[in-house]
């Protein structure tokens, strides 16, 4: 009843916000206007918000500014460069030998059995404020045996009425990696973990057996206490300092550092939610969060809003005081030295519509937005030099475009098993050259990415180590280098090639059939049509037939996994700037066929596997860029990819917006951003006065239209009494009509 | 009337078993659990044992619909197809592959997908009744024959055009109401009033053109012309009459969908970022969430029979020849 009450009065509440000074179409209410929020929109609905289990960028974007792994990337620097986030200096990997001794820095990674990383804490680091932290005046915890009659009123986690917090220890992050192993949750890295971290996999196992024992015994929640079991690979020294040990020597290690998997969890807030009845409400670590770091999660309607504010417990960090020459003229470095994070609130609105969200941020009402192709043109333009810049319209309204290559890849794979294009054979090597001649990625980019794209010349996107750019990083078996710039090679040279590899003007030389490929794609709409036609023709200027063999993704993804598609296209986002992270997509031992790996194309060279197994232990180094070279160059004269390009991402940002550097590994940013929440208010009521005329209009034309109506009524109503020739009847009511 | 409806209500039960039948099997066509399981751990670094672990964590490992292995009676209570189904007849939907519950989800999302549809309902039966009297009304003259252009009209224009045309035009370039979004309580109004209009008008044509033909043929018979031999004004004639004995039909149509008000529109709410069951339904279809599909399917059969048992018992109400036996 109250709550149908509450939408009679819904036409109320709309003349109430007109006359509130509000914007008429804003969104927000009338008393956040001016203030220190930043306004963004997320499409898709996260799924997990555990660290141990989100893995999604949709996911990072929020957990990253929650939760503190012990390192993050440098804001400013490139390339990539990890620094301290809540460790107090950059840990140092030492060496041991299988009998434990210690061993030197450049020691052969043949005779490392282990690697141990000891890290170091700042101390006096406290959690945001949270109920599983909350105690009485006897010091018991609050909340930490509810009874389902506690629980009668409880709806969100914000029905908890008291909080605490503590300081940051050690233990928490021991108590997150050996979260990686429990059995009821998925940990997305487990597997590749259990590979390095000493004794994780066995672990696992006694968390299996502890949580199968546990499932028999009558009223038992679903707190296991992972303290009660030791794990060799992740200790405690003290307080602050806590030590993980490696299998042999894994240098990427220190990336994995700076993600949120390897966050602190306080051991408080797993037996909290872990009590039974909450997760009936969908109270759970996976939706609310506790961490460290500057924001909290306050408000989590997944389908709605989700709101990050201000920690109020969140340690001295200050903004960067050095970066990129071009950072300073940028003016990214004028907050240099000030207290972070810069904005209070951070509120993402769900908009799981592009057209809504382009025009709520040309309204003001999200301070950034990306730029889908509907409304590239609307918003980007071309300079005489081919710089991508803002339209006039962007330009008037104070937008600015920034731009940053992705460290990504999006590539056209050739199945290696397959008896056509497959193999290392010389013929079906020089197939897949000349059809890598033949793709135009050039004009793919051009027509169908908007210019937002690089094309590649290899595996390894740029920005990260191993990626040569200019004249020495061409594949020289698609380019020449002409007039200062990769120039792919014509046609003839494809045909040319295609006739070497037995198919002379597309024609099998031994059958004269002609040369039919097949290119697996997923079932895609109307808008994609165009895209095949344009790859079909591709190919059909070496005179190949390309046959699209469209179906949904869960069976192309099956395909791929069996080895049964013959031409695919796929893409990989870094997960951390090291060419291994690239290189490894075309390891031997990573072939999705046998081993369900990460390699779709089923690539197994053993030259260059073997590389592999020598540079992927590798410090960064000379020597290491010369291996990397020469794997690459391998990988170019084998052809198992398209190498395809490098999309670039376009961001657009109004002028209230600033210290924006694109950052594409880093994700918790939020705190380095401000906003002038005066410059926005005063904007959107600029840009959103509401135009009245149409609401006259249209009552006029309601009035003009009844004024007929009405006489026309009245006349045949009078007309109709006067056709009447026999009295009329009284009807009971009638008189009143 | 009790027994027709204990008896009805009886008969909702194979239908039900049906229709998850035919959900269960629509939807394994398409997707095996390993599918389910990738779609939720994600591409990247995901092991077998992973996916194991997640089917078996969900009884997704088990056969689809008959187990050879089991003996008895467990041949089919050991399968998915019977422990997904079972549960649901007691109300007990689960939770979603995310984690979440369903019960909670619905019970949140039913209120935002009311919000919208229904005003639109009830605005809608008023406006599409009043013109189709109008039309009635003026038959046969220009009134008519525009207005039956218009209704044409209206019918051949996809409802996703009057979407993004009433965005365009009424939030993008008039600036009145905010294109999409939600807002708890009393703040939900200005985002509730785009689409309620858009929801009217998109659905004008065809209903208003049915509810003319309802009122033109009941205006053809007898009784009606008695009451106009008798001298009634043609208003009276209308609203009393015409009106009245046109309920039967109006109420087929109009009863049988309140209970479906629940279950939300499914592009509006994506489009104007309502929080709703439509908008949860599209979503659980992209991430191929059948635990959530198969609640949503079993709850949108099971409120259309409550809607049809509601005509039934509406019949009697406006027609007192009509009786439940």
């Amino acid at each position: 009843m109250k709550a149908t009450l509450k939408y009679l009065l819904a036409p109320l509440v709309v003349l109430l916000s007109a006359c509130s000074g509000n914007p008429w179409n804003s969104p927000y209410p009338a008393a956040d206007a001016g203030k220190n929020t930043l306004y963004s929109a997320f499409s898709e609905r996260p799924k997990h918000l555990d660290p141990v289990q989100s893995y999604s960028s949709n996911e990072i974007l929020l957990t990253a500014q929650i939760y503190e792994p012990p390192l993050q990337y440098h804001y400013l620097k490139r390339p990539y460069t990890l620094i301290p986030a809540t460790t107090a200096k950059m840990p140092v990997a030492q060496y041991f030998d299988k009998n434990g001794a210690n061993l030197p820095d450049g020691a052969d990674t043949a005779q490392i059995a282990y690697t141990i990383y000891e890290i170091s804490i700042k101390p006096g680091i406290r959690y945001q404020p949270h109920p599983a932290f909350a105690k009485n005046e006897q010091g018991q915890f609050l909340y930490h045996d509810l009874t389902t009659e506690d629980l009668t009123k409880v709806y969100k986690l914000a029905d908890f009425h008291h909080t605490g917090t503590r300081e940051l220890t050690a233990e928490d992050y021991v108590f997150e990696i050996k979260r990686l192993a429990h059995p009821r949750l998925h940990s997305p890295i487990l597997g590749l973990m259990s590979d390095y971290i000493v004794g994780l996999k066995e672990y696992s196992a006694t968390l299996k057996a502890a949580a199968e024992a546990q499932a028999g015994q009558e009223g038992s929640d679903a707190y296991l206490d992972l303290n009660s079991h030791f794990l060799e690979g992740a200790q405690v020294v003290d307080t602050h300092t806590y030590r993980i040990k490696i299998k042999g020597k894994y240098p990427q290690f220190m990336y994995w550092l700076a993600m949120p998997f390897f966050a602190p969890i306080p051991w408080e807030a797993e037996r909290f939610y872990t009590q039974q009845g909450l997760a009936k409400k969908n109270i759970t670590l996976d939706w609310y969060p506790v961490g460290t770091g500057p924001y909290m999660l306050t408000e989590n309607d997944p389908n709605r809003v989700m709101i990050l504010e201000r920690n109020p417990n969140f340690h001295g960090e200050t903004y960067p005081s050095e970066g990129m020459q071009r950072d300073e003229r940028a003016g990214l470095l004028a907050d240099a030295g000030k207290p972070l994070p810069f904005i209070d609130r951070v509120i993402f609105s769900r908009d799981k519509e592009s057209i809504p969200r382009w025009n709520k941020f040309l309204q003001g009402y999200y301070d950034a937005s990306g730029i889908g192709s509907d409304s590239f043109d609307q918003a980007v333009q071309l300079t005489g030099q081919g710089e991508a810049t803002v339209t006039e319209a962007m330009k008037a309204q104070g937008i600015r475009l920034e731009t940053e290559v992705a460290t990504s890849t999006y590539y056209m794979g050739f199945n290696m098993l397959d008896p056509v294009v497959g193999g290392l054979s010389q013929s079906a090597r020089k197939l897949r050259q000349a059809i890598s001649i033949a793709v135009d990625y050039e004009e793919y980019v051009s027509i169908f990415a908007n210019g937002r794209g690089i094309p590649a010349q290899g595996p390894i996107a740029p920005g990260i180590s191993g990626h040569r750019d200019g004249k020495e990083g061409i594949n020289p078996v698609v380019y020449d280098w002409l007039n200062e710039r990769p120039q792919r090679k014509p046609i003839a040279a494809a045909k040319a090639l295609l006739a070497e590899a037995g198919y002379p003007n597309g024609m099998d030389a031994k059958t004269g059939a002609p040369l039919v490929l097949y290119f697996d794609v997923t079932a895609r709409g109307a808008d994609d049509k165009s895209s095949l036609d344009w790859m079909r023709k591709q190919f059909q200027k070496i005179n190949i037939q390309l046959v699209v063999r469209s179906t949904d993704y869960n069976r192309f993804q099956d395909k791929i996994r069996k080895g049964n598609a013959q031409i695919f296209e796929w893409g990989w986002n870094a997960d951390y700037p090291d060419p291994e992270n690239f290189l490894i997509l075309l390891s031997g031992a990573e072939r999705k066929v046998d081993n369900d790996g990460q390699n779709a194309a089923n690539y197994n060279n053993p030259e260059y596997n073997r590389l592999f197994e020598q540079m992927k232990n590798m410090e960064d180094s000379p020597e290491r860029r010369q291996i990397i070279d020469h794997m690459v160059r391998i990988l170019r004269h084998d052809a198992p990819w398209l190498w395809g390009y490098h999309p670039k991402d376009y961001g657009l940002y109004h002028a209230w917006y600033g210290n924006v550097k694109p950052n594409k590994l880093s994700n918790n940013n939020i705190k380095y951003f401000r906003i002038d929440g005066n410059l926005r208010e005063q904007k959107r009521r600029e840009w959103n006065e509401p135009v009245l005329w149409p609401i006259v209009l249209g009552l006029m034309v309601l009035v003009a239209s009844l004024v007929p109506a009405v006489i026309a009524y009245r006349r045949r109503e009078r007309g109709m009494g006067t056709s009447h020739t026999l009295p009329a009847a009284q009807e009971p009511g009638a008189g009143n009509a | 009337m009790l027994n027709y409806i204990i008896r009805r209500m009886l008969y909702a039960i194979p239908i039900l078993i049906g229709v998850n039948l035919i959900t269960f099997t629509l939807f394994f066509v398409v997707n095996t659990p390993d599918d389910m399981a990738r779609m939720q751990l994600g591409i990247k670094r995901v092991t077998p044992e992973a996916i194991e672990k997640w089917k078996h964590e969900r009884g997704y490992d088990k056969p689809l619909i008959f187990s050879e292995a089991e003996q008895g009676a467990a041949k089919f209570t050991h399968t998915i197809f019977f422990e997904k189904s079972a549960a649901m007849f007691a109300f007990d939907f689960g939770q979603a592959d995310d984690g979440r519950d369903i019960a909670y989800e619905i019970k949140a999302r039913m209120l935002p997908s009311l919000a919208i549809a229904l005003p639109v309902f009830l605005l809608g039966l008023v406006v599409y009744i009043t013109f189709a009297l109008v039309m009635a009304f003026f038959r046969a003259t220009y009134v008519d024959f525009w207005g039956v252009v218009l209704c044409v009209a209206l019918m051949s224009i996809s409802s996703l055009f009057y979407i993004i045309g009433g965005q365009f035009l009424i939030s993008k370039l008039w600036h009145l109401v905010p294109i999409s979004g939600y807002g708890s309580g009393l703040d939900a109004g200005k985002f509730l009033v785009l689409p309620v209009i858009i929801g009217v008008i998109s659905g004008a044509g065809a209903s208003t053109r049915w509810y003319r033909t309802i009122f033109l043929e009941e205006m053809g018979k007898d009784y009606v012309r008695t009451a106009r031999a008798k001298g009634l004004p043609e208003s009276i004639v209308l609203f009393r009459h015409v009106l009245r004995n046109a309920m039967i039909p109006i109420l087929t149509g109009a009863v049988v969908v309140i209970p479906l008000l629940f279950l939300g529109s499914l592009i509006a709410e994506s489009f104007f970022g309502i929080p709703g069951l439509g908008s949860y339904t599209i979503d659980a279809i992209n991430s191929q969430d059948f635990a959530v599909v198969r609640a949503m399917v079993f709850l949108g059969s099971l409120l259309y029979i409550i809607g049809l048992i509601l005509t039934d018992i509406s019949y009697t109400l406006v027609d007192p020849r009509i009786r439940l036996e």
